[in-house]
């Protein structure tokens, strides 16, 4: 781990959720030093997605705290806008704007968001295109493009607001098989650049190259957590034991 | 070969393309005379057109009374001339008739802003300044009493001008009106969407003609003595408030066929609400309500003529008003002919209009 600021990139202090009366988070903690890189892992309905969508606001958690860069989320509607800038998130289903171009999904948010003059902001976006391998299909629209292609752009599109944390919710789950090495070679390329970074994923390659911690969730909770060797050689829980014997053969 | 004996459904090597076969169109003659239910639709119909076609091209050009006076149409033709003689009555209205000029250049007007804000390159401020100026200058032209024009009050209008006035504030105002009753129906705030949706089942509920009715005679009776409003504007006010619920409905179903990523995406990107709204959730719903807008537009543009029932003067009432003129023998076939093919003319442009929209939109998206 290479934590060096006191303030850790995030931090989850007894975290509870309900959709009505199903509770889906139960007590969760968790600090992600800077640089971090976690994946979370799970059975479905674990509530693994929802523990992400919880960081930037997209879910809000009823019990506990979350502070992300040491600001706590509250209520407050201007500090939620102002932490989502500095949180990129990636989808399972791209979720790129289909009726505006490559260029134009990239530009949005800095020129609407940060402000950023139309110039500027599209030399960054053809510079993040260029680094996810891409910059020729600027002028497509994401229709145009294959899932993986489309996947690279949403995290170009990320990437342009210079976020200091970013989300992945398993981003290479909706991807043809052929598509998922491209996608996950630019989440390597990322982490290598020290991104921090959360992703959940089931991808278990990506996660002992890259991760420096794998949390595994249950109903709910994080029941294990640890180093990818301790974690693959040996699983301490009996949900994990399972989960791995079902993914590994 | 031994290879190919075992697995002789495994293509080794790349096979040819092939050209596609060619769809078989049916004939001309397949299509009427193809079977006994096509026979015979063909002949009955073929019939039909025999036996009116001949009393309507007599009518309309044989014996078409093309030049003259109303003496000149007692015949059983058609009574062109009156057309010739009345098409300033028809499209003016009662306005004076020495100061024709004025309708006749507020309505080139708002045609010309009209055609020069179709391609979607000019939906900008600057046009939408472009339209205040126009209703500022052709409200302007049409009252007078500035620059030294005479001065024509409102209930002296008639004619074109009257139905794109009322067109353009329909659809114009009640636009914007129908994107806030649309928002605030799926609003979370509880009073918000309760405002919306007690407008808009409220003026849906009510028939066209008794909103007239109210907000001509019912109106002014409330009102405290002294103020008054005008006529036009109190229609105007009507049909937009009309047009705006409608509109307002057919935009609520675009909004809820946008997928709920996309407002996430632009909400996890740092975008606030409004512009979460505005450059990412409106522009699909509307590129998805495109056709049903458009038939709701459409059928504001003919509602427009309703407003002969509180006595305001718009195309189809001149028309008919022309058509009294005790000089000429009753010509209303006529007089409606031209009127109708006015509003054809308007309404079959929107929907060639929307179609090219709807096209455009639909090679980006897919």
């Amino acid at each position: 781990m290479n934590a060096v600021s006191d303030n850790p990139a995030v931090e989850l202090r007894g975290v509870h959720k309900w959709y009505g009366q199903h509770q889906v988070l139960r007590d969760v903690s968790l600090r992600v030093s800077r640089g971090e890189r976690i994946v979370i892992c799970g059975p479905s309905g674990s509530g693994k997605s929802t523990l992400i969508r919880c960081i930037n606001r997209l879910e809000e958690h009823q019990q506990g705290h979350i502070f992300v860069d040491g600001v706590e989320l509250t209520t407050d509607l201007r500090k939620i806008d102002e932490i989502r800038r500095d949180v990129g998130m990636v989808f399972q289903h791209f979720n790129l704007f289909s009726h505006l171009t490559v260029l134009e999904n990239l530009t949005l948010a800095p020129v609407w968001a940060r402000k950023m003059p139309k110039k500027e902001a599209d030399d960054l976006a053809l510079h993040y295109l260029t680094r996810v391998k891409i910059p020729e299909q600027a002028g497509k629209y994401p229709g145009q493009l294959s899932g993986g292609q489309q996947q690279r752009v949403a995290i170009a599109r990320a990437l342009c607001m210079n976020p200091k944390i970013m989300l992945f919710d398993e981003p290479t789950s909706a991807l043809d098989p052929e598509m998922v090495k491209e996608v996950l070679d630019t989440m390597v390329q990322l982490a290598q650049d020290g991104m921090t970074m959360l992703c959940v994923t089931h991808e278990m390659g990506f996660a002992r190259q890259v991760a420096d911690r794998i949390a595994f969730m249950d109903a709910g909770q994080i029941v294990e957590m640890n180093s990818p060797d301790e974690f693959f050689a040996r699983p301490r829980h009996p949900r994990t034991q399972e989960f791995l014997s079902q993914i590994l053969h | 070969m031994s290879e190919l004996a075992q697995a002789p459904h495994v293509a080794y090597g790349q096979k040819p393309s092939l050209p596609a076969p060619t769809a078989r169109s049916r004939g001309l003659i397949h299509i009427f005379f193809g079977d006994l239910l096509s026979v015979c639709l063909t002949i009955a119909t073929g019939a039909l057109l025999l036996a009116l076609l001949p009393k309507v091209l007599d009518w309309a050009i044989l014996s078409g009374v093309w030049d003259g006076d109303g003496a000149a149409c007692k015949g059983g033709g058609a009574c062109w001339a009156f057309l010739r003689d009345k098409y300033r009555q028809i499209l003016f209205g009662v306005y004076p008739a020495n100061e024709q000029w004025r309708p006749a250049a507020a309505t080139a007007m708002i045609l010309a802003v009209a055609l020069w804000s179709l391609p979607p390159r000019n939906w900008t401020r600057t046009t939408l300044t472009l339209w205040l100026v126009c209703m500022a200058a052709v409200l302007g032209l049409m009252s007078g009493g500035i620059f030294g024009l005479a001065s024509v009050p409102t209930t002296s209008w008639g004619g074109i001008v009257i139905t794109l006035l009322l067109t353009v504030s329909a659809i114009g105002l009640g636009f914007p009106i129908a994107v806030v009753l649309a928002l605030g129906r799926r609003s979370k705030m509880k009073v918000v969407s309760l405002i919306s949706v007690s407008v808009v089942e409220i003026v849906r509920g009510l028939p066209l003609l008794s909103l007239l009715f109210i907000a001509s005679i019912l109106l002014p009776l409330m009102l405290p003595d002294g103020v008054s409003i005008d006529k036009l504007l109190r229609a105007m006010v009507a049909l937009t408030l009309f047009s705006a619920v409608y509109l307002a409905e057919v935009l609520r179903g675009g909004l809820q066929g946008v997928p709920s990523g996309q407002a996430e995406a632009a909400h996890a990107l740092g975008l606030g609400w409004w512009h979460t709204t505005r450059l990412v959730v409106l522009p699909q719903a509307i590129r998805k309500v495109i056709p049903p807008l458009t038939n709701t537009v459409i059928v504001m543009v003919k509602n427009t003529s309703l407003v002969l029932v509180v006595g305001l003067f718009d195309l189809l009432s001149s028309g008919r008003a022309a058509a009294t003129d005790p000089a000429w023998p009753a010509p209303y076939v006529e007089s409606y002919l031209f009127v109708a093919t006015i509003y054809f003319a308007i309404c079959f442009s929107i929907s060639r209009y929307a179609y090219w929209l709807e096209s455009r939109g639909a090679d980006n998206a897919r």
